[in-house]
């Protein structure tokens, strides 16, 4: 037990001697979080203050045109800049200048009354009840389309909402306009409220609670569990540094001559490192809680929660630390440690869905994702913070972090006991 | 004490074997010197005795001890100084020492005591809450023979323990080597200073190619060669004048 004492003593000392070394473990995962969360707390919000500049060319300058843009200018998200010419337009998106273009044709309101209108007189005088519609109006009708010119740099994801929005609204418009070519042929009295345009099918969003209040998602608790796990699994390059370091001013050799075990030596900087990981995460979560709503961000909701994430953040830290002792086990040099953990937390983190949610991912990789331990923290620590779920919900997650950090700590000593076998 | 016997060493990328079925017997209480040009075999005999290395083939024992079956009893027992000075340069010599000696299981008053004790013998008290990397050559070498005697060993594994310091360090140094002696514990050390080998060690072993040419008290192998007036003209008579560089 003293020698375990000892070892952890002098791995605090080694620490807290390196000055820049303890500013980047601790400085670094903060300014991280901070950076990330003012960068993606503008999708978490549903009134956005920075709008996105468009450019809209309406040739058709009739009742569709204007339902789209009221629908655009509703939504607030954008701040829309009329362009006379859809060649202008086009122009400026492909150059970058702008992310969007949307150009309405001319006589799109007209052509689609007057479609509608065709279509609603052919089915009326399928019941007889009107005269039948001549076929050569019919093939006078071309398709109308809505250009959409996107920044090729735009991505996919950005693409995708404006192009469900903006087929959304236009079928909205389809059916109202349906509607009112029913009730013209029908009655003649405009006033007369014959068909109730209003949807019938809407949707309600349900998320958990705890007691009477709504847990509400924000970008402060998506990012703070997922940063903090990524800060907590970069532990891992300074931790095989320190191990490499060893072994290049030769105080590794020594220590393999003394008597002492090699578990002994990984405990000393398994404490030592943990109390690092969860120095992070408290300084974390108090920049969420007090730092956060200062800087204009929600304000991270911790209560009665505290000793559930530092459980979590333990387990973390623990997987994390295993890693780290793996790494530096293996590794020769600081060139060899140093570029292969930070690329591979970077792997880690995006198998984990640190970046993108694992549903999204294509189906092999949301398999691979299920190896990642920051998949199994990122979970654990969603489980606390936005799903409300008990210390024994916890436990799946956790046993695997903890199994993680066994199985690499084994290899990490058996690996070590082979190379040096005499 | 220690019984060597058909030991070889044969690195993985080496053609040729750096120790060749070597057998020696150093008796307790000797001072011992393995001598050598560079790449003869010295540091790999003395690696393989401290456990730091796995013979390809042979065997030996200290005090009838293997690393086989008493790993830990065998390692309480011996104390090495590596060529290199292997602290830790951002803690101080007393943290070294403290962190050090704690591995062989000592604490308390006993270490303490025991620090403050070879500080002060190998002149160095004044320098103990310094960090290592404000040290000279020779005052890091004072300090790593210190770690490796703290827990009193029966035996001692010096490579080249003098090599790059100052007269002054290297007599301090050689001085309490002797005094450790006196007290019991016997000493196994390389170096490529003839002269102070030849003032220091009670026996020694030329080894050239992984083999032990010669082996005897230095003035009984320099009364073999008439021609020779010390332990160098020996030495370059079993060796050769030729470079021993290699990579």
């Amino acid at each position: 037990m003293h020698k375990l004492w000892a070892s952890t003593y002098k791995e605090f000392l080694l620490l807290s001697r390196d000055i820049g070394g303890l500013a980047i473990l601790f400085v670094m995962p903060l300014v991280l979080v901070i950076t990330i969360t003012l960068i993606q707390d503008s999708t978490f919000r549903s009134i956005n203050d920075n709008k996105i500049p468009i450019l809209w060319v309406d040739y058709d300058k009739g009742e569709v045109s204007k339902n789209i843009y009221d629908g655009l200018a509703e939504s607030q998200s954008f701040n829309i800049i009329d362009k006379e010419s859809g060649s202008e337009a086009k122009e400026l998106v492909f150059k970058g200048k702008y992310q969007l273009a949307i150009v309405i044709p001319a006589n799109l309101s007209s052509e689609l009354e007057k479609k509608v209108n065709l279509n609603v007189e052919g089915l009326l005088s399928k019941f007889g009840l009107e005269e039948e519609t001549p076929p050569s109006q019919k093939s006078d009708l071309e398709r109308k389309e809505v250009i959409l010119y996107f920044d090729p740099a735009t991505q996919m994801a950005f693409k995708n909402s404006i192009k469900n929005g903006i087929d959304k609204m236009i079928f909205k418009i389809e059916t109202q306009t349906i509607y009112k070519a029913f009730q013209s042929q029908i009655t003649d009295d405009e006033a007369e409220a014959i068909f109730d345009t209003e949807s019938f099918i809407t949707f309600k969003e349900i998320t958990p609670s705890i007691g009477e209040n709504e847990i509400i998602p924000n970008s402060v608790q998506h990012n703070v569990p997922a940063w903090t796990l990524f800060a907590i699994f970069f532990i891992i390059v300074p931790l095989s540094i320190n191990m490499v370091k060893e072994k290049s001013q030769g105080t590794f050799v020594r220590l393999r001559t003394n008597p002492v075990s090699y578990l002994t030596v990984l405990g000393g900087k398994t404490a030592i490192y943990l109390a690092v990981c969860l120095i992070q995460f408290g300084l974390m979560l108090g920049i969420g809680v007090y730092l956060f709503p200062i800087l204009g961000l929600p304000s991270l909701e911790v209560s009665g929660k505290i000793p559930q994430l530092f459980l979590v953040a333990i387990f973390a830290g623990l997987a994390a630390i295993g890693l780290g002792l793996l790494l530096g086990t293996i590794a020769r040099t600081q060139e060899q440690s140093a570029p292969f953990g930070a690329t591979f937390v970077v792997i880690l983190a995006a198998l984990g869905g640190v970046w993108v949610p694992v549903f999204i991912m294509p189906k092999f990789m949301q398999t691979l994702s299920n190896l990642s331990p920051m998949n199994w923290g990122l979970n654990a620590f969603y489980d606390v913070f936005l799903r409300d779920v008990g210390l024994m919900d916890l436990v799946p997650e956790l046993t695997l972090l903890f199994l993680f950090f066994i199985t690499t700590t084994a290899i990490s000593i058996v690996y070590n006991e082979r190379k040096n076998a005499v | 004490m220690i019984q060597v016997s058909h030991l070889s060493k044969k690195y993985k990328n080496n053609a040729e074997y750096s120790v060749v079925d070597l057998d020696l017997k150093i008796d307790e209480g000797e001072i011992f010197g393995l001598l050598g040009p560079n790449g003869a075999g010295k540091t790999t005999l003395i690696s393989m005795l401290s456990s730091l290395i796995k013979p390809t083939s042979g065997s030996f024992s200290i005090n009838g001890l293997t690393f086989q079956k008493n790993a830990n009893q065998l390692k309480q027992l011996i104390g090495i100084v590596p060529q290199e000075y292997a602290l830790y340069p951002t803690l101080t010599a007393y943290e070294n020492l403290y962190y050090l000696g704690s591995m062989y299981g000592l604490k308390g008053k006993q270490l303490k005591e025991k620090i403050n004790y070879h500080l002060e013998v190998l002149g160095l008290e004044k320098f103990s809450n310094k960090k290592l990397d404000t040290f000279s050559g020779g005052m890091k070498r004072r300090v790593n023979l210190i770690a490796s005697i703290l827990h009193d060993p029966k035996v001692l594994f010096l490579d080249e323990p003098t090599v790059g310091v100052d007269v002054q360090s290297k007599n301090v140094i050689i001085e309490n080597l002797k005094k450790l002696n006196a007290q019991g514990t016997t000493i196994i050390y390389t170096s490529h200073h003839l002269n102070e080998a030849e003032q220091f060690c009670s026996k020694v072993a030329i080894i050239d190619h992984g083999r032990i040419i010669i082996e005897g008290a230095p003035q009984d192998l320099i009364s073999q060669y008439p021609e020779s007036h010390n332990l160098e003209d020996v030495f370059l008579t079993l060796t050769g004048k030729a470079l021993r560089d290699h990579a």
